[in-house]
């Protein structure tokens, strides 16, 4: 049960994006359409899971003082991998995301897991917890990329939901991205308090 | 000539916050004071020109020499974060009155990603070292003015009767989206 708080607790209670406000730059840079939304959203679970791990199994190695440059070290090589698989293996994903992947590194939720919970806990958990967190940023990724893609150009995964000529060009666009947000954290305030 | 259109579309244009999305975190971090504001924006000039000439010698005369452009990411957030602690110690001994005025942001500067952003930015594009030092000063500026712009509409937003569930955050997102939509405006001149 504790395991399954721990899992569960990235989704809502403590969500990177709702709730804690971490990692903002890909989260509306990249959400022009769900599919791009989902797509970093998976590489970052990716990278979060693995350094947490690896965090986790060296921490009692690494003197305090040099802790967060090595944590850093340890992250962009995770980054370093996903770049080189993306780019073989979905060429067209690695394109739309372009300068965002490497920028994983600097994702403020990645550094601040591992900071704040693989430092200091076992292996399981840590890596219960990466993954929690990690599919609850690609829920938020998710959601507001589909948002946008069905105001902005009428579909959703790619599927065309209405014509486009109705849609709202702005959400598609930079401005959409944080009026989407901003109505998005507010709903989902609501829903907290109501809960 | 060029240079002035670097300026521009850096600045304007192709804003780093407003339309590329880089340095959100401080944007909506530091943002609620105009003076912090200030301060931010003098830490991350400082650092942001230092680390782009920094970086950009290292992809030329170490990475690119040796074929290992694969450890661009590792090796540039490596050399900023140490970058960054560097500033910080010189700083704090040759001039501490500019230490005492941006110490506290320089910390916050290794993770924001406007300055990765900007370094990689500069080898994407093929600048020379004279046009990577003017994109990164013109991009240092588009912050500052993203940065000060939005400080200056949220003190007066404080002032305002503001529907209670939008309180914070998401009337901070709101207003950035119509400041990103006022700079759409200068769409097209570059």
């Amino acid at each position: 049960m504790n395991q399954w708080n721990n899992f569960s607790k990235g989704f809502f209670k403590e969500n990177a994006v709702f709730t804690l406000l971490l990692g903002m730059c890909p989260t509306l840079g990249v959400t022009s359409s769900a599919i791009d939304g989902l797509g970093m959203g998976l590489a970052t679970t990716f990278v979060l899971v693995m350094s947490n791990l690896v965090v986790a199994l060296i921490k009692n190695f690494i003197p305090d003082k040099v802790r967060i440059p090595s944590f850093i070290v340890v992250i962009a090589t995770f980054v370093t991998i996903v770049e080189m698989t993306m780019q073989a293996y979905v060429p067209a994903l690695f394109d739309s995301l372009g300068l965002f992947i490497p920028l994983i590194v600097v994702n403020c939720l990645v550094l601040g897991r591992a900071e704040a919970f693989a430092s200091k806990n076992n292996l399981g958990s840590s890596v219960i917890d990466g993954l929690g967190m990690g599919l609850g940023f690609s829920m938020a990724l998710t959601m507001l990329g589909s948002i946008r893609e069905l105001l902005g150009s009428g579909k959703l995964f790619g599927t065309i939901i209405y014509p486009e000529d109705y849609g709202m060009l702005v959400f598609v666009l930079a401005p959409g991205a944080f009026i989407a947000l901003g109505y998005l954290i507010a709903f989902i305030n609501q829903v907290k308090k109501e809960a | 000539m060029e240079y002035v259109l670097i300026v521009i579309s850096a600045i304007f244009v192709n804003n780093i916050v407003l339309s590329q999305f880089l340095g959100i975190c401080p944007f909506l971090g530091v943002s609620k004071k105009i003076s912090t504001g200030i301060g931010m924006t003098g830490a991350v000039t400082f650092v942001m020109v230092i680390a782009t000439i920094v970086t950009f010698f290292l992809q030329k005369a170490v990475l690119e020499p040796f074929g290992v452009g694969y450890l661009q990411t590792i090796s540039f957030i490596l050399v900023i974060a140490s970058l960054v602690q560097l500033v910080e110690i010189i700083l704090k001994k040759v001039s501490p009155p500019l230490y005492q005025a941006l110490g506290v942001f320089l910390p916050l500067i290794t993770t924001n990603c406007a300055i990765l952003g900007v370094a990689i930015m500069t080898i994407q594009k093929d600048f020379n070292i004279v046009e990577s030092v003017v994109f990164a000063i013109a991009n240092a500026i588009g912050f500052g003015l993203a940065l000060i712009t939005f400080a200056g509409i949220r003190e007066q937003l404080d002032l305002m009767d503001i529907p209670k569930g939008m309180k914070g955050t998401p009337i901070a997102l709101v207003v950035a989206g119509l400041l990103a939509l006022a700079f759409m405006g200068f769409a097209g001149i570059v």
